[in-house]
């Protein structure tokens, strides 16, 4: 017969495997986002998979109660807030500034889609040159919304903002992002 | 003309042009076979973890009483619990017995008849339906 100690270490047992096989399927599912999101944070692959690294790390040491305050809401805006306080930990710490874009943006075109491929190549480097200027938050934002396809209450949420001030915020991240480009474009023409 | 136009255009599709250019990157392969090779050995840590907490926490003469205390504590509340509900139900019921008792030895029978079905039916309610 089973003793309390023994069936209390079957429960937690039980309880770790749950929990394990839960974040193996986060990690599956989001590594993809999360990668895109430090490769446009820190502009170079071997700091992005630092940070992706990094990231799901964290989120493993804290993942049982993240689930549990979530009430089942999705989980991939808790993931990019720690990727996104890790990478503010990465510049801080190494008085490093983005690299996105200008250096790298011939590996960006060869990485991405071929439907992306037929765009102009020049065209592409000079928005990501443009998003590069635009101030911090703004700059997050889009990548959220553009290069993971996060809505507003996902980008709030990953922002620490309400809904509202998201929906202003990358409003105005895309009209500036619209000015830089034209002035840019007005500028090389 | 045609090109400024083109130019019009193309800075109306900012968006267009943003999911483009902010494309979903690949993670390397490399990547994903090092993160799944890290997370498996952090499971299994974990895991280690738990069985040698286990093992430790029941091999510590310490933890001992504290195991063996809480089932005693909640008996004793229990029980504590359970006699202050057969006492109050039992008192209860004191002016009818009085009423009906011929003499005090007939009262004092009727009170120890009435403390036991009392805590049978306490008893009863206290254990596990079937």
């Amino acid at each position: 017969m089973a003793t309390d100690a023994e069936r209390a270490g079957e429960a937690a047992a039980v309880d770790k495997q749950r929990l394990d096989a839960d974040f193996t399927s986060l990690y599956k599912t989001h590594l993809r986002d999360v990668y895109s999101y430090s490769y446009y944070r820190v502009g170079n692959h071997h700091d992005a998979e630092d940070l992706t690294e990094q990231t799901f790390l964290q989120a493993y040491r804290h993942f049982e109660r993240a689930q549990r305050e979530s009430k089942g809401r999705p989980l991939r805006p808790w993931l990019i807030r720690i990727a996104h306080n890790l990478a503010a930990n990465y510049y801080r710490d190494r008085s490093r500034r983005p690299q996105t874009a200008i250096d790298d943006a011939d590996t960006l075109v060869a990485t991405h889609t071929t439907e992306a491929l037929v765009q102009d190549r020049d065209d592409l480097k000079r928005i990501l040159e443009c998003v590069q200027q635009l101030p911090d938050d703004r700059r997050e934002a889009l990548i959220m919304r553009f290069a993971l396809g996060m809505d507003n209450r996902e980008i709030a949420r990953a922002l620490g903002r309400t809904d509202g001030a998201t929906k202003v915020l990358l409003h105005r991240a895309i009209r500036q992002l619209e000015e830089l480009v034209k002035n840019a474009e007005n500028g090389s023409g | 003309m045609a090109v400024g136009e083109s130019r019009v255009s193309q800075s109306f599709d900012i968006e267009a042009r943003l999911k483009a250019a902010l494309a979903p990157i690949e993670p390397p392969e490399e990547l994903s076979l090092r993160m799944e090779s890290r997370l498996g050995t952090l499971v299994e840590l974990a895991a280690d973890e738990l069985e040698a907490w286990e093992l430790s926490s029941l091999r510590d003469p310490r933890n001992w009483p504290r195991a063996a205390l809480r089932p005693a504590a909640a008996v004793v509340v229990g029980a504590g619990a359970g006699a202050g509900l057969v006492v109050l139900r039992t008192r209860r019921r004191r002016h009818k017995r009085r009423a009906q008792a011929h003499g005090a030895l007939d009262l004092a029978e009727r009170t120890l008849r009435d403390v036991a079905r009392e805590a049978l039916r306490v008893f009863e309610d206290a254990a596990p339906r079937r």
